[in-house]
């Protein structure tokens, strides 16, 4: 499969950019940010909190075998639909610091859209730190949960 | 048959994960990292020897106490770094794009 998302992280910097395409109207990308119930299905987490206004919070957990194996929160501080998010990120019980996240949306054609995630990190060092955690191992689980997903569909 | 544990495999399990996670600030010993978790202490130290034997860890002896810590030379070798974490984006915007076709279908 084609790999569509794009990581822009240029050495010595305390950001990185983020950017995808989508095959969606830019209505329904937005949905699956707004939603929590979506939100749920395509971050394989469950909601604990979600208040998508200016001051608002949210928080979320991660299980595997009934444990909680990550928690994360953060606050909202703009909430534009289908415009953009402008929202904090904390990683709860682990040394890495609050992150800020700017999220934009943008219509490309009636049936493609475009997420740019804008992340900035308190320095070169965390940022680097975490680029180096494997959490993307955690795509295995995806990947199993997928084809779960389509082995039920056969 | 090659049994050496496999790097990959060994950090498939969040729980590894978790206590990698964990290690980033600091060393620590199987029984601190162990209160971290609600599962029994010797299935910790089943994680602690699979981790360790595939050298993501690295533990050191001091007095009676072995204190487990990262081996950033490996994680290095694993992450190399970007691609892993934009694998783990690309798989999450994958899958948001299924389920919001199936939800425009409905």
């Amino acid at each position: 499969m084609e790999k569509k998302t794009k990581i822009h992280a240029e050495e010595g910097k305390q950001e990185i950019l983020i950017t995808r395409e989508f095959d969606l109207p830019l209505t329904l990308l937005f949905k699956a940010y707004e939603q929590p119930e979506i939100f749920e299905q395509w971050m394989g987490t469950k909601v604990l909190k979600w208040e998508n206004r200016k001051h608002g919070s949210y928080a979320f957990e991660t299980s595997h075998d009934n444990r909680v194996v990550f928690k994360a929160n953060g606050t909202i501080h703009e909430f534009i639909p289908n415009e953009k998010i402008t929202r904090t990120f904390e990683m709860e019980d682990s040394p890495f610091p609050v992150q800020l996240e700017y999220l934009s949306f943008e219509k490309i054609t009636d049936n493609s859209s475009k997420l740019l995630m804008h992340i900035v990190f308190q320095s070169v060092g965390s940022r680097d730190q975490l680029l180096q955690m494997p959490f993307a191992q955690g795509i295995n689980i995806a990947h199993n949960r997928l084809q779960e997903i389509a082995t039920k569909l056969i | 048959m090659n049994l050496r544990r496999d790097v990959f495999q060994a950090i498939a399990d969040p729980t590894r994960r978790a206590i990698l996670l964990l290690l980033a600030s600091q060393a620590m010993t199987a029984g601190a990292i162990a209160a971290n978790f609600n599962t029994a202490r010797p299935t910790v130290s089943k994680h602690l020897q699979i981790l360790s034997e595939c050298e993501l860890l690295k533990s050191e002896q001091n007095g009676r106490e072995i204190y487990y810590q990262l081996n950033p030379s490996k994680l290095k070798e694993i992450a190399d770094f970007i691609e892993p974490f934009r694998d783990m984006w690309d798989v999450r915007f994958n899958k948001l794009e299924e389920i919001m076709k199936n939800y425009k279908d409905k």
